[in-house]
C-alpha cells in the first residue's frame, strides 16, 4: 500500500462511529495506567505498606489503650473495626495519587500527546477516572486478603459486594482526584491537596472512629464527606451486625446500604462531567 | 502575535526561524489547535484550526519541542498507544510501526522502557510516532534542541528520508541558523511578525551576495585587471583582494580561468543566515532574557554543549 492509500484508509471516518471511538479513547488511557501500574512495582509496594503499618501498629496500639470498653461495646475488636477503614484509606490515596497522574504527564508532556489527538477530551477524563479505580480496586483486593488474620470471615457473596462496593468508593474518589487534577498545573499543588483534602477527608470518614456520639459541627462534616458513604457498605458488609449498630446515620436514622452507594455514584459522575469540562477547555 | 500571513505547499520543508520569544511557538500550537488564536484565519490541510479541530489533528503529526512520550512504556508500546489513539487498523498499525522502527534504526531497543533512552534516541522515536499515522503535515517544534551536533545532523538525515518516503510537508521552527538550511522555504520572524520569507539562497541574496578572496603575487595588478574586465570593484584587504558578487559559485571558475596574473589562493564565503537575521531585526539571533531561564532549565545539555548562540 502507498502512504496515499494508507493515509486514506486511517482518515477513513471510523466503522464504530462516534461513540465507538469514544470508548476506544477510554480504553487507551486506562490501558496505559493500567500497564504503567503493574510496572512499578515500587509504588505498589509502597502503597501497600502503608495500609499496613497502620492496622498493625496503630490498630494493637489503640486495641490495647482503648481495651475491653470498645469490644465491649460494640462486639468488635478496634483491629477490626479499623480494617474496613484501612482497606478504604488503601482506596482513597491509590485512587487521588493515580489521578495525580494528570498533573505528572502535563509536566513531563505526555498530556499534550493526548490533547492533540484526534479524540473526545472528555475520553481522557473517563479513561483516567477508570485507570485509577481499577488501581484502587485492585490495592483494596489485595487488603481484602488479610481478613482472616483480622478475625474477619468472607462468603464468595459477601467478597463479591465488597468488591462492587469497593468499587463504588474508587470510582467516585478517582473522579474526584480527576476533577482536581485537570486543574492543576504544577505538582507543587500536591501537598496542598494531600493536607487539606486527603487527611481530613480520610480522618472524617468513620475510617478510625465510629461516627455516632460527635459534637454536631462534626457529625455534619462527616456526613458532608463523600468517604463516608463509601467506607459504612464497606464496613457493614465485612463485620455484619456490630457494624450495623454503628452504621452511619442521617437524623438518627441508619442510612440504607443502596443509598449510600447512590451517593457515591452520583458524586462520581459529577466529578466526572466537571473534570471532562475542564478538559474541553483548550488553554 | 502581531499580523503574519503566509501559505505553504505540499511537500514543502519550510522553516519558522527567529529568537525564543519571537512567537514561533504560539504559531505552531495555533496550527495544531492546542491555543485557539484571538483572530484571523489558519488552515491546515484545507481545514480551518477552530472549526474543525479534530480533522485538523487527525492529519497532523507533531514533534514538540520537550519529550512527550510515556518513558514507562516501551518504545514499541508508546507507538502502539499512539496507532491506537489515531485509529490505525491493527494490522496496518503492526507493520507500520515495525517499517518506522527500521527507518529511525530503533528496532533492536523496540523493547526497552524510553526511560533508558538518550536524547536522540527520543527524540527519533518521537519523529517515528509523529508520522506513524501517515499525517499530511508534521509540525516539528525545535525538533533538535538540546541535542548536540552529530544527533543533530543524524535527525536530519531520518527527517529528509521519512519525508521522501511519505511525501509530506515538514513545517518546523528553529532558532539554528544551519537548521534552517535544510529548508525550501523560510520565514523570519521577529517579534511576532515575518520580516522576510523565501528560500535559504533568496534571503541570503538579500544581504549583497558572496564574497570571493583572491590572493596574487600582485594584487594592485590584480585589481586593475579585475575592474577592466568584470567590471567590479575589488578591495585590498590584508595582502588579499575581495570581490563582492551576486552568484559566487558562477563568477569563481571565470575569475580563474581568464585572470592573466597567475592565482596563489582563492576563497569562496557565502552570508550566512546570521548575516540575514542580523542585517533584518538589526539584532542578532538569541535566547532573549524572559525566556532564557526558561530555556536552560528546559535545557541545560544545550547551554553547556554550545554556549547561548550569537
Amino acid at each position: 500500500m502507498t502512504a496515499a492509500a494508507r493515509r486514506a484508509t486511517i482518515t477513513a471516518p471510523s466503522p464504530q462511529g462516534a461513540i465507538g471511538g469514544f470508548l476506544r479513547a477510554v480504553y487507551i488511557v486506562w490501558w496505559r495506567d493500567v500497564i504503567r501500574y503493574g510496572r512499578d512495582r515500587v509504588r505498589l509496594a509502597a502503597s501497600l505498606a502503608q495500609p499496613l503499618l497502620y492496622l498493625v501498629i496503630f490498630g494493637s496500639g489503640l486495641s490495647a489503650s482503648l481495651g475491653a470498653g470498645f469490644a465491649g461495646a460494640s462486639g468488635m475488636s478496634y483491629t477490626q473495626f479499623m480494617y474496613p477503614g484501612i482497606i478504604s484509606m488503601a482506596i482513597l490515596f491509590t485512587s487521588i495519587f493515580a489521578a495525580m497522574g494528570i498533573v505528572w504527564d502535563r509536566e513531563f508532556g505526555f498530556l499534550k500527546e493526548l490533547l492533540v489527538a484526534p479524540i473526545e477530551r472528555s475520553a481522557i477524563a473517563v479513561g483516567k477516572a477508570l485507570g485509577g479505580a481499577t488501581q484502587a480496586i485492585f490495592q483494596g483486593a489485595i487488603l481484602l486478603v488479610l481478613a482472616p488474620l483480622v478475625g474477619v470471615s468472607l462468603t464468595v457473596t459477601s467478597a463479591l459486594l465488597l468488591l462492587g462496593f469497593m468499587a463504588a468508593l474508587a470510582f467516585g474518589l478517582s473522579a474526584m482526584g480527576v476533577a482536581i487534577a485537570a486543574r492543576m498545573r504544577s505538582m507543587q499543588g500536591f501537598q496542598m491537596v494531600m493536607n487539606f483534602l486527603m487527611m481530613p477527608m480520610f480522618f472524617l470518614s468513620g475510617a478510625l472512629f465510629p461516627l455516632v456520639g460527635l459534637p454536631g459541627w462534626m457529625t455534619v462534616l462527616t456526613r458532608l464527606d463523600p468517604a463516608s458513604y463509601g467506607i459504612d457498605p464497606i464496613r457493614r458488609t465485612l463485620l455484619g451486625e456490630p457494624a450495623e449498630r454503628l452504621a452511619l446515620t442521617i437524623g438518627d436514622q441508619p442510612v440504607p446500604i443502596l443509598a449510600e452507594v447512590g451517593v457515591m455514584l452520583v458524586f462520581g459522575i459529577v466529578m466526572l462531567a466537571i473534570a471532562a469540562r475542564s478538559f474541553q477547555q483548550r488553554d | 502575535m502581531g499580523s503574519t500571513s503566509l501559505a505553504v505547499g505540499r511537500g514543502e520543508v519550510f522553516g519558522f526561524l527567529g529568537p525564543n520569544g519571537a512567537g514561533k511557538t504560539t504559531t505552531i500550537s495555533i496550527l495544531c489547535t492546542l491555543v485557539r488564536k484571538t483572530a484571523g484565519e489558519a488552515y491546515v490541510a484545507g481545514t480551518e484550526v477552530d472549526r474543525d479541530p479534530s480533522e485538523v489533528r487527525r492529519r497532523i503529526g507533531l514533534v514538540f519541542q520537550d519529550p512527550s512520550l510515556d518513558d514507562q512504556l516501551t518504545a514499541r508500546e508508546n507507538l502502539e498507544l499512539h496507532g491506537q489513539i489515531y485509529g490505525v487498523p491493527s494490522a496496518l498499525r503492526k507493520q507500520r510501526i515495525d517499517e518506522l522502527l527500521q527507518v529511525v534504526e530503533l528496532a533492536d531497543r523496540a523493547s526497552s522502557q524510553v526511560r533508558t533512552f538518550s536524547g536522540g534516541m527520543k527524540r527519533r522515536l518521537e519523529i517515528a510516532r509523529g508520522v506513524l499515522h501517515h499525517p499530511q503535515v508534521l509540525f516539528l517544534d525545535e525538533p533538535t534542541l538540546g541535542l548536540d551536533p552529530q544527533t543533530r545532523k543524524h535527525i536530519w538525515s531520518y527527517l529528509q528520508d521519512v519525508r521522501k518516503r511519505e511525501g509530506i510537508t515538514l513545517f518546523m521552527t528553529t532558532h539554528y541558523m544551519d537548521e534552517a538550511e535544510f529548508c525550501d522555504r523560510i520565514a523570519i520572524i521577529d517579534h511576532g511578525k515575518i520580516v522576510a520569507l523565501g528560500s535559504p539562497s533568496e534571503l541570503k541574496a538579500k544581504v549583497g551576495g558572496d564574497v570571493v578572496t583572491v590572493t596574487t603575487g600582485d594584487s594592485r595588478a590584480t585589481a586593475m585587471e579585475i575592474a577592466e574586465r568584470f567590471g567590479m570593484t575589488a578591495l585590498v584587504d590584508n595582502g588579499s583582494l575581495r570581490i563582492e558578487v551576486p552568484d559566487g559559485a558562477a563568477f569563481l571558475p571565470r575569475l580563474v580561468r581568464e585572470l592573466t596574473v597567475p592565482v596563489q589562493t582563492v576563497a569562496l564565503s557565502r552570508p550566512s543566515l546570521d548575516d540575514v537575521f542580523l542585517k533584518l531585526t538589526g539584532h542578532a539571533i538569541r535566547s532573549e532574557g524572559s525566556d532564557f531561564d526558561k530555556a536552560m532549565m528546559r535545557n541545560m545539555g544545550r547551554i553547556m554543549g554550545r554556549g547561548p548562540r550569537r
